[in-house]
């Protein structure tokens, strides 16, 4: 890790798509809490993949498959050390962070709910961290319970102890907001699940680009994360679990590579991490991911995070000053999320009319409709920051608020 | 900006602003709930249609973007005295208009207000808002009291 500020002109230079203009102006990409633009390395790790390495993984003896293989398996050491987990059985490859929770809800949850036990969520949880929990309560007979946020966004921990108790199974918790930005206290929070009995599941798909994490530290038993959202490619992403708990748990998908051996009288499963990867995976996904935590890790996490902090308050300072403009989350520990609403024009309008700016910002529900249940609204506007922004988005953004202004009130 | 206020034409905020039959039809026998999970959009959609099929009364209720909102006033005041048959052939006629599939709107069909939307068809991504409300017409018109989605 390097000690010195963040290079945001060389960053920005390493990422070919924020190279273009978009309806005429330069691009000004403000999504990346959806998910990021891909460095470079990234890119071309893939294409080299493809070019030179493709063939299937764990599967034959030739040339091609065996560096096929090596790529694939060496990436795993690399999600190791980046989330400092203790042994690469640990980290099992999903499709996303949505896949990991609903393999651990219907693995891990239907083997522990039954009628009478709980699985805690938040209010501020995205859906994929609801519905899977729904749907193992509704097969298991458990009941969800869902702890509620304070205003400010910051979630009510006393509410949080008194929902904990023997009955709690599973608390499914976010580590930062894909609305609010809040980065709750997972250590606090993963130390009273514990006395309470329940494991602790930790949706990381907002926090591991942001923030330094883990997981030993935390003591969390399942940690979650997608690589679209750490500058690697889509339809990949990590499940991190507890050895003994996943040695535990049943298999969730059956097919080729999970198994030792197959009969008909009986099937012998793989040992982990494989028991949970069935079938042929996003092998060029996982060789890109590689590419961009070799990335992300060059630059430094928390450089990173010191560089986004700043724009950050950059942004709510700027925000403050903006007459209609209420911000939607503003707790003292926030990441790089700034949802907000103009008075009297909806976000869609927002979106568009920024969108004719050449500003890419997420206009919506953002995947939390409790979220904006909670505020009363329909929907919010949404800039979220990526290691590549700087001030000048910013000030796009705010000249981009005032034009709309401007347009609707006319 | 120039051809962002093709879009949002002041005619478009007015009805934004103040949106024509913007209640609860106080009689009405038939009715839909609209819904753009995308964006969160919503629309109920009232109808007070007679024995002859003519549409005595059309209002709404929701919440929605410029466009959706816009769209569905427009629409009350386009449809109301229409018969449910013409109520269809208004929809197609406007569903070529903001998705810049067809030309000009036939000449028998009164588009003196609808037209002002036809900025639409430039923005693929608001088709959507502006279709809302005719779809949940429809839904109200043709499958009673069901809940319809623009995804």
């Amino acid at each position: 890790m390097t000690s010195a500020a963040l290079d945001v002109d060389s960053v920005r230079a390493d990422f070919p798509i924020l190279k273009q203009q978009i309806h005429g102006r330069p691009l000004v990409y403000l999504d990346s809490g959806a998910s990021a633009q891909k460095p470079e390395v990234v890119i071309q790790a893939v294409s080299d993949y493809y070019r030179r390495d493709h063939s299937n993984v764990h599967r034959a003896v030739h040339t091609l498959s065996q560096r096929a293989t090596a790529a694939y398996e060496a990436v795993r050491e690399k999600v190791c050390t980046l989330l400092n987990a203790a042994r690469t059985s640990e980290i099992i490859y999903v499709s996303g962070t949505t896949a990991a929770i609903n393999l651990v809800a219907q693995t891990y949850g239907r083997a522990n709910l039954s009628v009478g036990s709980e699985v805690l969520v938040t209010e501020m949880e995205h859906h994929a961290n609801i519905v899977p929990w729904q749907i193992a309560c509704e097969l298991s007979g458990a009941t969800l319970k869902v702890v509620p946020f304070h205003d400010n966004g910051v979630l009510d921990l006393e509410q949080y102890r008194t929902m904990l108790s023997d009955d709690t199974r599973i608390v499914a918790v976010t580590h930062i907001s894909n609305t609010l930005g809040t980065i709750n206290p997972m250590t606090e929070m993963i130390r009273l699940a514990h006395d309470a009995g329940a494991v602790v599941l930790v949706d990381g798909a907002q926090a591991v680009p942001h923030m330094t994490v883990d997981v030993q530290a935390l003591d969390c038993d399942f940690y979650a994360f997608s690589a679209h959202k750490l500058y690697g490619p889509t339809g990949f992403g990590i499940l991190y679990g507890k050895e003994s708990l996943l040695e535990a748990m049943p298999p969730w998908q059956g097919g080729g590579d999970m198994i030792k051996q197959v009969r008909f009288a009986q099937t012998t499963y793989n040992d982990l991490p494989y028991k949970f990867e069935a079938g042929t995976p996003h092998i060029a996904g996982a060789v890109g991911l590689g590419a961009a935590i070799d990335y992300v890790s060059g630059h430094g996490l928390g450089q990173i995070a010191a560089h986004e902090r700043a724009l950050l308050n950059y942004a709510q300072a700027q925000a403050s000053a903006v007459s209609g403009l209420q911000v939607f989350g503003t707790a003292p520990d926030k990441a790089a999320v700034l949802s907000f609403e103009l008075d009297g024009i909806h976000a869609h309008d927002v979106g568009t009319v920024l969108d004719h700016e050449g500003i890419a910002v997420r206009a919506g529900h953002h995947c939390a409709m409790p979220v904006m249940e909670h505020f009363g609204v329909a929907a919010t506007v949404r800039a979220s920051f990526g290691m590549y922004n700087n001030y000048d988005d910013v000030d796009a953004l705010f000249a981009g608020i005032a034009r709309t202004k401007d347009l609707m009130s006319a | 900006m120039t051809d962002l206020r093709e879009l949002y034409q002041a005619v478009i905020l007015d009805h934004n602003r103040n949106p024509r039959n913007f209640r609860m039809a106080q009689c009405h026998n038939h009715k839909a709930q609209g819904v753009n999970p995308l964006c969160g959009d919503e629309v109920q959609i009232y109808l007070q249609l007679n024995e002859a099929g003519i549409i005595e009364d059309i209002s709404f209720q929701g919440r929605g973007c410029a466009i959706s909102t816009a769209s569905a006033s427009i629409m009350t005041e386009t449809l109301k005295g229409r018969s449910a048959d013409e109520a269809d052939t208004y929809f197609s006629a406007f569903h070529q208009l903001v998705t810049g599939e067809g030309g000009r709107a036939a000449a028998e069909l009164d588009f003196s207000k609808l037209d002002v939307l036809g900025g639409v068809a430039a923005y693929p991504a608001r088709v959507k808002c502006a279709t809302l409300a005719w779809h949940t017409v429809q839904a109200a018109l043709h499958q009673n009291n069901e809940k319809i989605t623009t995804e």
